[in-house]
């Protein structure tokens, strides 16, 4: 007799918990061959909203972190997603109906990505900072500072991979963010969010929403408490209507990628999230 | 006749040789403007000094297409070598023609000539001096090797820092590889169609630079160009929002240098001299016309009433007046307009509580002018304490603790500056690190130099000038083995490869939109 399984319910992660949405609504979640696979949460404004409540609330003491400590808490990810790699495994599998084969190489370049950047969290301010040879009695340095709190519309043709892709970057250098997940694949985004609860990632630096990201995006191009915003998975919005918003508080924007190079791992990626900082502090000997 | 009284000893306008008309330079001549022409008057005397054309849509149409052509066919084409040598040709040029630079900057803007003199033409000349080198040196700028320029820049200016503003943009831009389109602003475009002539006794190739005038519809055109790649604006934060929008979903690269509202945190140890120096020069250099101006003051409350006292005993000593003479420390305000702007902002002040104090000074006749004022007793909320004034007025704030400080210095949308003053090291570097704001100045205000990236946090823009930082506002990173993807990172806007930008389309807002839904399919597809 076969076992009857426990189906998962998938919710929204806000400030370290996993509320449904406030809305009350869901949307079905369909496997490639269309039946039925979950039902998640539709967030709503107010949802993302208090996903960037809770983000701002965490970026003083994530970004206040040494950034060894920041490199090791991204590593952590990694470590326990290879932990729980089966699982990730079979639900990409089942979610988008590609070979076991293909959902494994997803899940390993995934875990792969997290131990780059988190090589990166110590090491990229010496890249992107420098010293200022200004012609005066003066130490002049300039270093990179995150930019507060990131909006992402993650890449909606993966599971993990887009996601793990746009997220990694932003979280380098100490922004917090709040992530609209793939649309179509939005189940691993939450096991996703299940491992950040459970790893060394303080509360409310990676806030998920799933649902529409044409209904929420608007809301989270807008806000005035967001700084910047990564259009990456918006190609198929109006994302120059995004792009048009954000101007009206001079948000930081990245554009729409497509094809497998979308949010490829690049340098640029955590810089794109970061201000340069200049400090001038005045030479004497008396 | 007290000590403070001098006699007058003006800078003499002998050195200049104006022109009564000045035309666009357009392609390496000067052809007259299509626009209605306008005058530029001196602030300090209301005087005309010359009349200035304007350019119209098809002047910017012209002025693109020289720059396009320049591009195409000798900058983008010339070494970096050689590029750097034309840089360094007008360093030295601008260098020899120092005073005269200086004699018309003050003319035609206003400040005091020691300013113009002293800190804005020497600046401009170390500008181009600085990025001359880095022209053949880009591979080193930190975006990979052979980073590509990006095309026609579309440069707008403000008033403020006529000349300076102009080495700012146009030197980095040249260095890159890239050809300039400059709008001054339109009370201010002396300096820089002298500069102009500097221009031609370079010999620098025709087209690399333009220098269009006119006023702010000059400037809506030439940014909304479609033959331009960059955009590069300095000015209010209204313009740099309307800019960003106009530049959505084009494939133009931004950098905008907007305003600010800068704290200057002095506590309780600060030593209080060079405090009290400080203070004065960063809210009332340049009649404090100045982005970065630390035009509030927040001090540590048991100081308070010691730093305001002295504050007012130092005003009582600065010289108002004519901007020609070599004694005077606060110069006239540029226009009228800037004036009634401060006056309403002033008054708002008062009407909201604050205590007003003006330094005695006697204002002239004729002119735009403001005595250096200070607001005590302001509120966090009151409209002088949050919005830009943009000229020589204080408002004075109290904190208890650090984190009071920081927590008052970062109230604000914008984010460009902020002077710290404290004789603790360790109190500095970490308040400086609180800071969200892109130049902390440390026992020191209103410090400029080309090696010295400088720019803004949130609402004060975006992009950096100045040092290896400012290069990447001119340039698109080639990531390596990647250029054909290049146009992905970073670089939302950049440019076609240098060979084909000849033959590649202008990408216009309903190409990016046809593309993006091309890229859409792609995506669904795979």
């Amino acid at each position: 007799m076969t076992r009857l399984a426990v189906p998962k319910t998938y919710k929204l992660y806000i400030g370290g918990a996993f509320p449904r949405s406030e809305s009350g609504r869901t949307y079905e979640v369909l496997r490639a061959d269309g039946a039925f696979l979950a039902n998640a949460a539709k967030a709503s404004r107010k949802d993302a909203r208090d996903a960037i409540v809770a983000a701002r609330g965490a970026v003083a003491s994530w970004s206040g972190a040494t950034a060894y400590n920041r490199g090791q808490v991204l590593y952590r990810i990694a470590e326990l997603l290879e932990g729980r790699r089966a699982q990730f495994v079979a639900e990409i599998e089942e979610a988008e109906g590609v070979s076991r084969a293909a959902a494994s190489a997803q899940v390993d370049e995934s875990i792969d990505r997290w131990v780059w950047y988190a090589g990166w969290a110590d090491k990229f301010a010496q890249v992107a900072g420098n010293a200022n040879p200004v012609a005066g009695p003066y130490f002049n340095i300039s270093v990179p500072e995150p930019t507060g709190v990131v909006a992402i519309v993650a890449p909606q043709d993966s599971s993990l991979l887009g996601f793990v892709s746009a997220v990694a970057p932003a979280l380098v250098a100490g922004n917090a963010v709040v992530v609209v997940a793939s649309e179509r694949f939005p189940l691993s985004a939450i096991s996703l969010a299940e491992v950040l609860a459970t790893s060394d990632v303080p509360k409310g630096v990676v806030n998920v929403l799933t649902g529409s990201p044409a209904e929420i995006a608007p809301w989270l191009a807008s806000h005035a408490d967001v700084n910047a915003i990564d259009l990456v998975g918006a190609g198929a919005l109006d994302w120059i209507s995004l792009e048009i918003d954000a101007a009206d508080t001079l948000k930081r924007v990245l554009r729409p990628e497509s094809g497998p190079d979308a949010a490829a791992p690049a340098l640029g990626r955590i810089s794109a999230f970061t201000e340069t900082k200049t400090v001038w502090h005045t030479k004497s000997l008396r | 006749m007290s000590f403070l009284d001098y006699a007058p000893a003006p800078e003499s306008r002998a050195i200049l040789s104006l022109r009564d008309q000045y035309g666009l330079f357009i392609d390496g001549e000067f052809v007259d403007g299509r626009g209605t022409p306008f005058q530029t008057i001196s602030p300090a005397t209301e005087e005309r000094i010359a009349e200035i054309s304007s350019a119209n849509q098809a002047d910017v149409d012209d002025a693109v297409a020289a720059a396009r052509r320049a591009y195409d066919r000798t900058w983008s084409r010339m070494s970096g070598r050689d590029r750097g040598k034309y840089l360094f040709r007008i360093a030295r040029l601008v260098q020899e023609r120092a005073r005269e630079l200086a004699v018309a900057e003050s003319l035609d803007n206003g400040k005091p000539i020691k300013e113009s003199r002293d800190v804005d033409v020497p600046l401009v000349a170390a500008w181009f001096f600085y990025y001359a080198g880095w022209a053949d040196k880009l591979d080193h700028a930190g975006l990979g090797a052979n980073p590509g320029s990006l095309g026609v820049a579309a440069q707008v200016i403000p008033w403020n820092f006529p000349l300076l503003m102009l080495a700012w943009k146009i030197a980095p831009a040249l260095a890159a590889g890239n050809t300039v389109v400059l709008k001054p602003a339109e009370t201010t475009p002396l300096s820089a169609l002298i500069f102009a002539e500097i221009l031609q006794q370079a010999d620098l190739p025709a087209g690399v630079v333009n220098i269009i005038t006119g006023a702010g519809d000059t400037g809506a055109a030439l940014v909304a160009h479609d033959g331009v790649d960059k955009v590069a604006f300095t000015g209010s934060t209204a313009v740099g929002r309307a800019i960003a929008k106009q530049v959505a979903g084009t494939d133009k690269k931004v950098t905008l240098e907007l305003g600010g509202k800068a704290a200057n945190i002095v506590f309780d140890d600060a030593p209080i001299d060079q405090a009290i120096e400080g203070i004065v020069n960063g809210i009332f250099f340049n009649q404090g016309h100045v982005c970065c101006a630390g035009s509030r003051l927040l001090v540590q409350e048991n100081v308070h009433d010691e730093v305001v006292e002295r504050l007012k005993l130092r005003l009582s000593t600065l010289r108002l007046g004519d901007p020609l003479d070599k004694n005077t420390d606060i110069g006239a305000i540029n226009s009228k307009e800037q004036l009634e702007r401060i006056r309403e902002l002033s008054d708002i002040g008062v009407a909201e509580g604050a205590e007003r104090w003006s330094a005695p000074c006697v204002i002239p006749e004729n002119g735009f002018w403001y005595a250096p004022t200070i607001f005590t007793n302001v509120q966090t909320s009151s409209r002088i304490a949050r919005e830009e004034i943009f000229g020589p007025v204080l408002s004075v704030l109290t904190f208890r603790t650090p984190a009071e400080a920081i927590a008052k210095a970062n109230n604000t949308p914008y984010g460009l500056s902020a002077g710290i003053w404290s004789d603790k090291g360790s109190r500095i570097l970490a308040v400086a690190d609180e800071l969200r704001a892109g130049v902390i100045w440390a026992n020191t205000f209103n410090r400029f130099d080309p090696a010295s990236p400088f720019g803004g946090y949130k609402e004060s823009g975006y992009g950096r000038e100045g040092g290896r930082h400012g290069l990447a506002a001119y340039l698109s990173p080639t990531p390596i083995g990647q250029a054909a993807t290049r146009q992905s990172l970073a670089a939302p806007a950049t440019a076609k490869p240098i060979e084909t930008a000849d033959a590649a389309p202008k990408r216009t807002r309903r190409t990016a939109q046809r593309s993006r839904t091309d890229s859409a399919t792609k995506g669904s597809k795979r």
